[in-house]
Order: structure tokens, then sequence, then C-alpha cells
């Protein structure tokens, strides 16, 4: 079954007078379970077709499918729905609110779609439990290392148990080994609960978990997993 | 809720001295709108006190033609035969105090200088005397009997440089037109605290002040004090006659009762202006944040968070300012509040016609006004909020997380 779907998609940004062309026309379909790469040079687009899955932003023309639901003519608070009950992010950068604790940042998605407490601390703590750091769960990002903070991301990603997790160069900012233990969570929880991964990277190391690679270059996918597109 | 103050209280303390200090700021600018409103509130109620107590009293008793504006003492401006009316006045319950006074002007002149004087004749016994008894300054309260004996206020003693003893020249206009004139004795010498009283004002018996002024058993007023100021009104439309006018305090204090009201609308302009200029610091103090937090907006947008809860997240920050802002200016307030309550602030001799301000202001804070300013600071501080917060909400999450890759 398809989780998202991107029709046609360009994306175009303005500023002043330059018009810097994103994306070029994107088809992509991402299915159910996948765990998916999307590779290409910086300022290929990979971040920007991330961004337009993830609901962050609109495409200028075509379709976004999120679950089903076609996002093109939904509102912010509608787009936000559809975010928190579908999306799960991770970010490049650790991208964890600094004033709450590593179980408050996993709670946070939880809170805001009404989870009941008991279910909630349950699920926290499982969530907590499945990237390793239950010990963890009382200390605040700046005590803890950019590891162990890209894991609470995945945590938090994963807490209302989403359809989909969209990662932005996971382990960009993280050493080797830091790096595989994201990424071995990562492919473990895809296996685990079935749950579909895109991310985008151009980290061969992190390209080598995937199994299927999308490249993109200039705007435009040139390449699915080894094949050229129709 | 719990978890937005929580996260609000979080984020304030992560900027500890920068929250401090706009709470600070707001609080300051709230204690000084309690000082001053406290101080014109004292102003207004000592003026209103003083008056009532030296000249209008909470009722007084003319006769039908009596003219505010001239000091008549013609036989038909006069109550004639006084005790009857002053017996039933005493007979009410509420009535403490009612005491017939003449009033009367004249010249007081010694050597080559002269002034010119208001005459109050009084009785000596009555209670009605009370301010001039406990001010007395030198020498001796009148008695009843006395023939040549006057007192004569504190300022007027030593502009004329005067003393207990000192005779004295003083030339009355009397009922019929006719000027008298005779020599006293000054008996002794009283301050009220009050320069427009007691530059102006001599003190006689009241036998002695009709006589002099050929005035027989009349009198210009019956001076009434009640048990509370707020009888006054039932207590004139039980005095209510055909040949007498009964004034109440505050028809004869207008001029502080409306400018009381005056007052308070003025004061709900500055404490905009005061409390505007505070509240731009809670203002700058959020847009700082917002902008520094650009990226958290931007985290909780992509997690779900909409746009009023990330507005209702910096209006809870601005209502936690508030709430310490509220609480440090009453803490400062009071303490201000509590200064001037005590000591006062020495204005020297300062006078509106017809009313009697005491040489020192002393603040006089009401709970009323403690909550109506309360309130209002809190409500600009959270509408001075309303732009940094609706800032935040408007970003869109892919502005706000600028910066994630390529």
């Amino acid at each position: 079954m398809e989780v998202t779907k991107v029709s046609n998609a360009t994306r175009v940004f303005k500023i002043g007078e330059v018009e810097t062309k994103a994306l070029r026309g994107v088809n992509l379909s991402i299915e159910n379970g996948e765990f998916t790469a999307l590779i290409g040079p910086s300022g290929s687009g990979k971040t920007t077709l991330l961004q337009l899955i993830g609901l962050l932003d609109k495409p200028t023309t075509g379709n976004v499918t999120v679950n089903g639901q076609d996002a093109t003519n939904l509102n912010r608070n509608q787009r936000a729905d559809l975010r928190k009950n579908a999306i799960g992010f991770v970010f490049q950068f650790f991208a964890l609110i600094p004033t709450l604790t590593a179980y408050e940042n996993v709670e946070m998605p939880l809170l805001l779609n009404g989870t009941k407490p008991a279910q909630r601390k349950a699920r926290v703590n499982q969530m907590l439990e499945a990237v390793g750091l239950s010990d963890r769960a009382h200390h605040r990002p700046d005590q803890l290392s950019g590891g162990q903070q890209q894991r609470v991301a995945v945590a938090r990603a994963l807490a209302t148990n989403p359809k989909l997790i969209l990662a932005d160069e996971p382990t960009a900012n993280l050493d080797t080994e830091n790096g595989k233990q994201v990424m071995e969570i990562m492919q473990k929880l895809n296996k685990e609960t079935g749950v579909t991964f895109v991310f985008a990277t151009h980290d061969p190391r992190v390209i080598s978990y995937a199994k299927r690679v999308v490249t993109l270059r200039d705007g435009l996918i040139v390449e699915n997993n080894g094949k050229s597109p129709k | 809720m719990y978890q937005t103050f929580k996260l609000a209280y979080r984020n304030l303390w992560r900027n500890k001295t920068r929250s401090l200090l706009s709470a600070l700021a707001v609080g300051v600018g709230m204690s000084l709108l309690l000082l001053m409103v406290s101080m014109l509130e004292g102003e207004m109620r000592g003026a209103l006190q003083n008056t009532i107590r030296l000249q209008s009293g909470h009722l007084q008793i003319r006769p039908s033609s009596y003219d505010e504006n001239k000091i008549s003492l013609k036989w038909e401006d006069l109550i004639a035969d006084p005790d009857q009316v002053v017996e039933k006045v005493r007979s009410l319950s509420q009535v403490t105090v009612a005491a017939p006074r003449l009033i009367a002007s004249g010249i007081l002149t010694l050597r080559d200088e002269s002034k010119g004087v208001q005459i109050l004749g009084i009785e000596p016994d009555s209670e009605a005397n009370q301010p001039f008894r406990d001010g007395l300054t030198a020498g001796e309260f009148l008695k009843a009997d006395d023939r040549e004996g006057i007192l004569i206020g504190q300022l007027l003693a030593d502009k004329l440089n005067l003393k207990v003893g000192d005779a004295v020249n003083l030339l009355v206009t009397t009922s019929n037109g006719d000027i008298d004139e005779q020599l006293f004795t000054v008996r002794g010498v009283f301050s009220t605290r009050t320069p427009g009283f007691d530059e102006n004002t001599l003190l006689m018996p009241l036998a002695k002040a009709q006589a002099i002024t050929a005035t027989e058993n009349h009198v210009s007023t019956i001076f009434v004090l009640l048990q509370d100021s707020e009888q006054a009104e039932p207590v004139a439309q039980a005095l209510q006659s055909s040949n007498l006018k009964i004034l109440t305090w505050r028809e004869q204090n207008d001029f502080v009762v409306q400018f009381e009201d005056y007052a308070n609308a003025f004061f709900i302009v500055l404490y905009l202006i005061v409390l505007g200029i505070t509240a731009t610091v809670v203002t700058n103090t959020l847009v700082m944040a917002v902008f520094e937090r650009t990226r958290e907006i931007g985290i909780l947008a992509a997690i779900g968070m909409k746009g009023r809860g990330i507005m209702a997240q910096f209006l809870a920050e601005a209502a936690l300012l508030a709430t310490g802002g509220v609480i440090s200016g009453l803490i400062l307030g009071s303490v201000m509040v509590y200064f001037a309550t005590v000591k006062g602030f020495y204005i020297g001799d300062f006078g509106i016609t017809g009313e009697l301000f005491e040489d020192r202001i002393y603040a006089y804070l009401t709970l009323e006004n403690t909550i109506n300013l309360s309130i209002i600071t809190y409500i600009i501080t959270l509408v001075a909020s309303l732009y940094p917060a609706s800032l935040a909400a408007r970003m869109e999450p892919v502005e706000a997380l600028h910066g994630i890759g390529d």
C-alpha cells in the first residue's frame, strides 16, 4: 500500500527577481514498509522533496498525497493535523526542545494528539527503551551526546506510531560510531514495526542501509533503485 | 495547559536575567502608578476630611437666602433663634455635633500693617472646635464669656508677628453696614496644618461676634457632624424645611468630588501611557525570544503543533511575566506607599478656592485602586505579547526550520 505519492511536483523559490527551480517535476511513490534513501549532491532537491512529502512546504505545481489523502488543498491546520498523525521527523540538527528532558521531548507529540496520561507514559518508556535510552530519560539535550540526542529524535518521531518517518541527513552531524548506531536503530524499527523510512543523505555508509535508493540531480529524479525513471 | 505553562516557565528561566528584568520593568511601572494613584487619593481624601472638619461639616444648615459667594450679615440672611434649630438637629440619633457659627469678615490692624480675615464666631465649649483645641500651639482656648479674647491661626500670627497677650485692632462690618472697631487680645494661637485656613481665620466667642456685628441671637450657619458621612443625604432630607437650606458635604465640596472623577479618568490614560512603555519591554523580550527560538517553533510545527498552540506558548510566557510583574509591582508599590502613608510629602501652601489642603500629602491606597491597577497591568502585558505570539504562530514551518539541509 502506498504511504505517500508525489506527482509532477515542482518547487520554485523566488528571491527578489531570481527564480530557483529546486524541483522540476518529480514523481515518486513510497510503499508501506520501505527503507528508502534519497541521495544526490548538495542542491539536488533532496531536502525540498522531503519537505513536500512532510507537508512542511507546498509544491508550486503538482500534488502530494500522504496516507491516501491529497494535501494540495489542505490549510495550515489540516496539514498540521496530518503531520501530527501520519508523519514523524528526524532532522540533521538534533532537533530537540532544549528545555525539555528526553522523556518530555518524546512525550510532546503524544500530548499534541491527546494521548491519555497512562498510555503516554507507557509509550514514551517503550520508545526510549527501543532506542536504548531508558537510563537517560530525565536528561536534558545538553546532557546527552549528539548520537543520544538523535536517538531521542528517532524515538519522538515514532512516538505517535506514524506510518512514515522522514529523516533529513540523520547522521550528518554524528561520528561514524554514533551514525552507525542511529542507522541500525532505524533499520531495526523498520523491520520490527514496519514503519516506512525515507531519508535524505549523501553519506555512502548510510546509503548502504537502504533497501531502495532514489537519486536526484538538479531537481529531477535521475535514477530510481538503479533504473532510469520513465 | 499545565504542559504549556511548564514549558513557558522553563523558556523564561533559560534567560533568567532578561526575564527578571522584564518582569521588574512591569513591576516598577505598576508600583509608580500605585504610588501616584494613592497620593492623589490621599490628597483628595485629606482635603475632603480637612474641609469637612474645619469648614463644611457633614451638613450645614443655612437660611434659604444663603449665597455662598458673599458673606452677608443682614438679618434676613441669618438664622434667627438658632438654639431651637440646634435642639431639633441634636435630637437626631445620627448627629454627633451641631454647633451654631457666625461668619463675618474683618480687617486686623497692627501698627501700620493690616490683613483681611474671616471671623468665626464659635461656641467655645462645642466639640466642633476640637481641631482648634488640639491644634493650640500657644496660649489657651477661648471661654464663652470672654469679651476681648481672640484666637488666631499660626500663619496669621507669623505674618503679623503676633504672640499671645498682644493687643490687636479689629475692624468689622456690622449687619446694618456700619463699621465697628475694637481692641482684642490674642489669647492663643492654633495650627490646623492647613495653610489656607490658618492664614486667614480668627476665632472669637459667638456671643462677642454677635455683639460686635450687631446680629443679636442670629447665626450664619449650624455646623453639623454625623456619625457617618454617608448619612448626610438622609439626615438632610429629614431636616428639610421651607426657610432653611441644608447643604451636604458633597454639595459643598463638589469640586473635590468632581476632581476625583476627573482624576480617575485621567489616571486611566496615565496607566495606559506608563504601562504601554513597560509593555514594550515585554514585547521586546518576547520578540527576541521568538527569533532566538525560530528553529524550535519550526520543530513544534513539524511535529504537529498548530499556530494557536504556538501562540498559546508565548501568551503563557507573557502571563508568567505579567504575574511576576504584578507581584513585584505590589511588593515595590507597598513599600513606597507605606512610606508615603506614614511620612507623607511636604507640599507647603497649596490651595484651591473653597478647599483646605494640608501642608503634607499622605498616600491612601484603596483596595479598588490596587485591584484595578493589577488587572490593567496584567491585561496590557498580555496585549503586548500578542504581536510576538502571532509572529511565532504565523511562521511557516519550513522557514522556521531553515538550515536543515540543501
